[in-house]
This record gives C-alpha cells, structure tokens and sequence, in this order.
C-alpha cells in the first residue's frame, strides 16, 4: 500500500479514538494534557480514566510492536543530553502552550479554534527551523 | 468502569493509529520537518486523516446534550492567542524537531524498550513538574521589596 493511503489511515484512527473520547468520557484527546494531568491533579476521578488511557497508549505501543515491527523507530540523537534536553523543552512547552500535536494539532482544529491553529503552526515552524539548524547548519545527525 | 474501559480503548487505538501513520519513527517525523532537505509529506496525511474523522465527528458529538459516561462536555476557557501560547507552542516545536518525538509517539515508544525512550518521557515529565514548580513558586513569592505596601 502506498505510505500516504497507510498515514491517512492511521490518521483516522487516531481521530477515531479521540471522537470516542470525547463522545463516551467527555475528554480531549490531547496526550500532553493527559499526561501532565497526573502531576497536577490528586483526586481518583480525574486519575483513573488518564492511567487508564496511557496503559492503553503504551499497550497499544506493544501491539504496534507485533503488528509492524519496524514501526517503533529508534531516536536519531546522537546522545542521551540531546535527548534530555528536546525532553525538557517538550515537556515546558507543551504545559506553557496548553497542548501538543493531538490537542491542538487533532482536536484543537477540528472544533476550529484559532488558538489551536496558530500554536500548530508555530510549532511546525519552530520544528522546522530546528530540523534545518541541527541538519544544514551544524550538519548533526537529526 | 465503563469509561475507564472506554479510555483505555481509546488510548490503544490512539497508539495503533501512530504507529500505522509512521509518527513512531523520529527519522520521519524529521523528514516531515526537513522542509530544506528532502522533504517527505507523508505525516501530513496523518493529520489530515485524524481531522477528516474527528472534525465532523466532534461537531456531530458536540451537538449531543452530554457525553454518553460523564455529565458535561468541557467548558474551553481559552480562546485567546497570547505570549504564553506562542512561547510554549515555540519551545515544543524545537523539542520534536530535535528528537522526532511528540508526547503521544514517545509514550507509545515505551513500548520498544529503548533506554533512550524512557530518557526522554522522564525528562518530558520533568520539564512539566518543572514549570509547574516554577510557576507556583512564583505566584506565592512576596512581590518585590518584600511584600510591604508603603504606609
């Protein structure tokens, strides 16, 4: 199958899951939301539905595994501080900017929010603008 | 119950559409970036399968009274681009252009056992509690000069 029939595919399962969400649980399907969500909230109703949700993601990862073993690729940083490093600004800039590739980049857009389309797009430039730096300036592995 | 099972249903298959769409591989997801280089589009097609479902299918959920497992739809309290958004949507672009991995491909990745994987979901969370840190640090220091306010 060409790549891009199998990326649109993929595409709509993710916007499958994240319309089950909201439809059964109410949510958004953001992963850094989510995510950040078990550092910032204490009680079992908000908990419980996000762990659930994340043992599903890495579950699923496993399943990707089996399915597509080539799927899971490895990172291309050339060392662990690198990979501290983009961590740490994923992770600041996700909880400053409210969100991530699903949150704004899915669902965000998707209801049509102009707050979504423009952090989208910042972050596909900034990305890019990194990709171009570390890749033809410095000429590093990225 | 259910909606515990309900989410984590969704998060499994939020996983296999990742990996079926190729953002699972960092060398791709750089290759979509690489607008300079050899470019290859193929994650655009990703993001324009999840909003060919999810566009429509939200609104049509939306027009629902309530969810099918919860009271209430989420209240979206912000609606307005600021400093806050654009710096964070800035710092988290050069984090996925530097390790190819968003927060939702890098959880799934756990899932290849790599070292370097873990690595980076710690830091990601570290970079989370770290800001929250911050800010709550900040918003319970006395104001400059003490807190005192001039008689």
């Amino acid at each position: 199958m060409h790549p891009f029939l199998t990326a649109l595919m993929g595409g709509a399962l993710i916007g499958l899951s994240a319309s089950l969400l909201l439809l059964f649980n109410g949510r958004i399907a953001g992963i850094s939301g989510i995510a950040g969500g078990l550092l910032a909230h204490r009680t079992r109703a908000e908990l419980s539905w996000r762990i659930t949700f994340l043992l599903g993601l890495v579950g699923g990862g496993f399943l990707v595994r089996a399915l597509w073993p080539q799927a899971l690729g490895a990172p291309t940083v050339p060392g662990a501080a690198w990979v501290v490093a983009a961590g740490l600004l994923v992770g600041i800039g996700t909880k400053l900017g409210n969100g991530c590739t699903s949150g704004h980049g899915v669902c965000g857009i998707s209801r049509g929010a102009t707050r979504s389309i423009v952090a989208t797009l910042t972050f596909m430039a900034t990305g890019a603008v990194t990709v171009f730096l570390v890749r033809h300036v410095l000429g590093g592995a990225p | 119950m259910s909606s515990l099972l309900t989410a984590g249903v969704a998060g499994l298959l939020f996983a296999l559409g990742l990996g079926l769409g190729g953002m699972t591989e960092p060398a791709r997801v750089q290759a979509f970036l690489d607008v300079a280089g050899a470019w290859d589009p193929t994650l655009a097609f990703v993001m324009g399968g999840a909003l060919a479902v999810h566009a429509p299918l939200s609104w049509l959920i939306r027009r629902r009274r309530a969810p099918v497992l919860a009271p209430a739809f989420p209240v979206i309290s912000q609606t307005r681009v600021d400093k806050r958004l654009l710096s964070g949507a800035a710092l988290f672009g050069a984090g996925w252009g530097l390790a190819g991995y968003c927060p939702g491909p890098a959880l799934t990745s756990l899932a290849s056992e790599s070292g370097l994987v873990v690595l980076f979901v710690s830091s990601m969370f570290g970079g989370m509690w770290l800001l929250g840190w911050w800010e709550r640090s900040r918003a319970a220091a006395p104001e400059p000069g003490g807190g005192l306010t001039p008689p």
